[in-house]
């Protein structure tokens, strides 16, 4: 499809791995697919995800599938700074010139990457809104992050991201406790590509938005891919998404990368059982 | 006229023991060291509830020698129940001289005023601190505010001034309004009016914070910079009064307390009690250059 090689990509991860509880030095052995848990037996510590490695180049669509518990969402939330990985690393191709892991970096450097590198939309909008500010507010914090001081350029922008967004403009004042779930959702995408990020993750966006919602939601998603060429993570357990969305997808199970590849070879020829029985059980 | 009150001899002088009064002070060090940044401190227990003065009162009785000649002041007033009750407790802990005069006295603790009256190097400015946290309005947890500081990550304290300004068309904050420091912290100037917030910057005393409930101290030294936090396109300023004047003495580059009467009218008179003295006698007074009072009209 594209020309990528090994220099080009975008975001380089190698051995992500996030263990909660006190591990001992073979509860990554213990555990996996092949296991049929992510409990370690010996310390009862539980790997929510380890030795996730993969490139992601620039505009590509990367998908992140799975069943809940297998550590989807955990690899989104090691690279946007959520948690605190166990190991790994991660190098952003913009930040230091693809040369400092960003998962080493100070509590600063992590702030200027996800406020200028990085934009996240979350399953829940609480998570990724304050809802004690209006959408236009909320909109506002990222651009002021990012040093915009001046409060009729802010709304400018503000109003065109949320005009993008299918968000009537009108509403930019109101707070988002008082809009429907899919434009929530939509004014976490207007806040996430407030500062043009190259790189986006999306956790499970679309779950718990009915279907129609849902089918405008990603129809935008696509719409902004094609127009803005971000690159995306698309976390979802809904292999429809992932069939709309991504051009590459990681299936996991148990913490564990089973199985990776184009989406459209991963559907149509599965080869782990486990992406089998995944795609076998689909409407 | 101020009560003659007998100086207590039987406790320390100042109340507080001399090794907490050290702490205090070493603490006041650190805040005047890194100015705006709030130090935690011991806030030993007095006879006053915390909460009511005793951060200001620490920080008075840590600093105040048998020489010093103290004035104190609730919100402009030098005779008000907050400011008569802990005059005497430092008269009656340190037989200190007391004054209502500001270009007297050289040490002047205050409860959200600071005086009109330009303040000189040589004195020592106290302020009582009800909050310290700037912060505390946008984050409600403390290691988030602590971190917030730590990495200057203050946006969210520019989102509740913009959405401020899309609710009321302006910056609504009337008491309290957040300064940066030293180019560096965000700092809450204790809730003083939004006219006295000019006079924070490049002065020439040492203004010193204490929240004795919070347990917080901080500190702006002379001649620091303090700028209020404003956008490029909505500007900070002060209050206008609608263009009213002192109704005692037709000033009107004072701030003024709006007094309601008998027949549901208001009136204007001079918060600074002492300044509204000085300027009926007509003694000279020597006013702090506040280059916003320029814009008043």
């Amino acid at each position: 499809m594209s020309f990528h090689n090994e220099h080009s990509w975008l975001l380089k991860v190698r051995n992500l791995t996030k263990v909660y509880g006190e591990p001992n030095e073979r509860t990554v052995e213990l555990t996996g697919p092949e296991f049929g848990t992510n409990i370690c037996p010996e310390t009862e510590s539980i790997v929510a995800c380890a030795g996730v490695s993969f490139d992601l180049f620039p505009g590509e669509v990367l998908g992140i599938v799975g069943e809940s518990g297998s550590g989807k969402s955990t690899v989104v939330k090691l690279l946007y700074f959520d948690i605190e990985k166990t190991a790994g690393s991660a190098w952003l191709r913009p930040y230091g010139d693809g040369k400092t892991n960003i998962l080493e970096a100070s509590g600063q450097q992590k702030r200027y990457i996800r406020n200028h590198l990085m934009g996240t939309v979350y399953q829940n909008p609480r998570d990724g809104l304050n809802f004690s500010f209006s959408s236009g507010g909320n909109i506002a914090e990222k651009l002021i992050m990012a040093g915009h001081m001046h409060v009729g350029n802010i709304r400018e922008r503000a109003a065109y991201l949320l005009d993008k967004t299918e968000v009537p403009v009108r509403r930019m004042d109101d707070r988002p406790a008082a809009f429907s779930g899919g434009m929530q959702q939509r004014v976490q995408i207007s806040k996430a590509i407030a500062n043009n990020p190259p790189l986006l993750f999306l956790d499970e966006v679309t779950t718990g938005l009915d279907v129609s919602v849902q089918a405008r939601v990603l129809d935008l998603i696509r719409e902004l891919q094609q127009e803005l060429g971000i690159a995306m993570i698309v976390v979802s357990h809904d292999l429809s998404v992932i069939r709309m969305l991504t051009d590459r997808t990681l299936v996991m199970k148990h913490g564990r990368v089973v199985e990776s590849g184009l989406t459209d070879q991963i559907l149509q020829d599965p080869q782990h059982a486990y992406t089998q029985l995944l795609v076998s059980s689909l409407l | 006229m101020i009560e003659n009150i007998k100086y207590k001899k039987s406790y320390n002088f100042g109340f507080i023991d001399e090794s907490t009064k050290k702490e205090v002070r070493r603490k006041l060090l650190k805040a005047v060291a890194i100015p705006g940044y709030q130090v935690p401190y011991s806030s030993p227990e007095m006879p006053i509830a915390r909460g009511w003065g005793t951060g200001g009162l620490h920080i008075t009785l840590a600093l105040i020698g048998r020489n010093d000649i103290f004035k104190i002041i609730d919100q402009g007033s030098d005779a008000s129940v907050n400011a008569c009750n802990l005059r005497e407790f430092v008269q009656a802990m340190t037989g200190c001289r007391v004054t209502y005069d500001t270009t007297e006295a050289t040490l002047i603790q205050t409860r959200h005023r600071i005086t009109e009256e330009e303040l000189r190097e040589d004195q020592l400015f106290v302020f009582q601190v009800p909050q310290p946290e700037p912060l505390r309005g946008v984050e409600r947890y403390e290691y988030r505010t602590r971190q917030m500081h730590g990495e200057a990550d203050y946006a969210k304290m520019w989102v509740s001034l913009y959405e401020s300004f899309v609710r009321h068309g302006d910056i609504m904050l009337g008491a309290g309004y957040p300064v940066k420091v030293n180019g560096r912290y965000i700092m809450a100037p204790s809730p003083i009016p939004r006219w006295d917030i000019p006079n924070l910057h490049q002065a020439k005393t040492l203004y010193l914070f204490g929240a004795g409930r919070e347990k917080r101290l901080y500190a702006v030294p002379p001649h620091t910079t303090v700028e209020p936090l404003e956008f490029e396109d909505v500007k900070f300023n002060i209050e206008r009064f609608n263009g009213a004047s002192c109704s005692k003495t037709g000033y009107r580059r004072a701030f003024l307390d709006e007094l309601f009467l008998d027949d549901g009218s208001k009136t204007f008179v001079i918060n600074d009690s002492n300044f509204l003295d000085k300027m009926e006698q007509g003694d000279p007074i020597h006013q702090f250059t506040n280059p916003y009072l320029d814009q008043l009209v």
